[in-house]
């Protein structure tokens, strides 16, 4: 890293930085759409690659491959994620008529 | 030096404006389209930081099957998102300030965040043997080998998750008619052709 070039140096918490932000939407999403339960899911989707980004910088900065593989396992568990939650979604429009959340009140939990 | 830093202000810039239209965007085809801009600026950054393998898969996995996934369920349904979006102001306050919280307490980690003293310096072993790989490479070294069990669960995970998820969506509707091809093939010569004498002069009484 040549001098001078120090201030426009990439670090570790630029990437934790954005994956932060990235998480933080992710919630804000969750909370700001209440009544639509695939905007959430794709709010869980932002979080989960969150999530990956850090593994990911941490990975690469810290030098040891062991984050990037579980970045992947995050991966396939986000992917499988929403194959069930959207096939548990058609299943439920298609018994309900609707996907409000309010009206997902059949068990009485 | 200076273009990777350009790079990473696009690439982060981007994908945090894509990641607010995703959950503020009125109508949810849009928020799909900002999730796979999302998806690609992320993969824009793993690129920079050097993990080549992850960005393909996230440009594949994410793009090419999550959001897709996505697309066809917002249009195979017909919902009323208008009527979805009615307590969007309502709810803005309390997550504006539960995002702004959290927001605040992930910078105060990252700012003051250290690798503790004792820690064995892991800057070795990125490539076995000190020989440099590509990414692709050493992963997949790291992943069958000391992962290799994580990875076959991985692979259960996903062959759970399809057959569940067909399993759930999959129905038998009754009063839809069927092709039954083995009834089909098993029809015999006897059972289709009929050979009747007809008497000249009158009709063969079918």
């Amino acid at each position: 890293m040549a001098a001078g070039s120090e201030a426009v140096a990439i670090g570790l918490a630029h990437y934790l930085t954005v994956a932060a932000i990235l998480f933080t939407l992710g919630i804000f999403g969750i909370f700001l759409n209440r009544k639509n339960v695939i905007i959430m899911l794709m709010s869980i989707e932002l979080m989960l690659l969150a999530v990956s980004i850090n593994f990911v910088a941490f990975s690469v900065f810290v030098g040891n491959l062991v984050g990037q593989a579980f970045a992947m396992f995050v991966l396939t568990v986000a992917a499988a994620e929403a194959a069930i939650g959207l096939a548990i979604l058609v299943v439920y429009f298609r018994n309900r008529g609707t996907i409000r959340v309010e009206d997902i009140n059949m068990m009485k939990g | 030096m200076i273009l990777q830093a350009i790079m990473f202000y696009i690439f982060a810039a981007l994908a945090v404006a894509a990641g607010v239209l995703v959950v503020s965007a009125r109508n949810p085809i849009h928020s799909v389209l900002f999730l796979i801009a999302a998806f690609f600026n992320a993969a824009g950054l793993f690129v920079l930081i050097g993990a080549e393998f992850l960005a393909m898969i996230l440009v594949i996995v994410y793009v090419g099957a999550v959001a897709v996934l996505f697309l066809f369920v917002v249009m195979m349904l017909d919902i009323d998102f208008a009527q979805l979006r009615s307590g969007f102001v309502r709810y803005l306050p309390i997550g504006a300030l539960i995002g702004f919280i959290l927001l605040a307490e992930l910078v105060l980690v990252i700012g003051s965040w250290a690798v503790a003293p004792g820690m064995p310096n892991p800057a070795v072993g990125l490539a076995a043997g000190g020989v440099p790989v590509s990414n692709t490479r050493a992963l997949g070294d790291i992943l069958y080998t000391r992962y290799l069990f994580a990875f076959q669960a991985a692979g259960l995970i996903l062959l759970v998750a399809m057959i569940g998820a067909i399993v759930l969506t999959l129905r038998h509707r009754a009063d839809v008619r069927h092709q039954s091809i083995s009834a089909q093939l098993a029809r015999t010569r006897a059972q289709s052709v009929e050979v009747i004498k007809v008497p000249l002069g009158s009709g063969s009484g079918v």
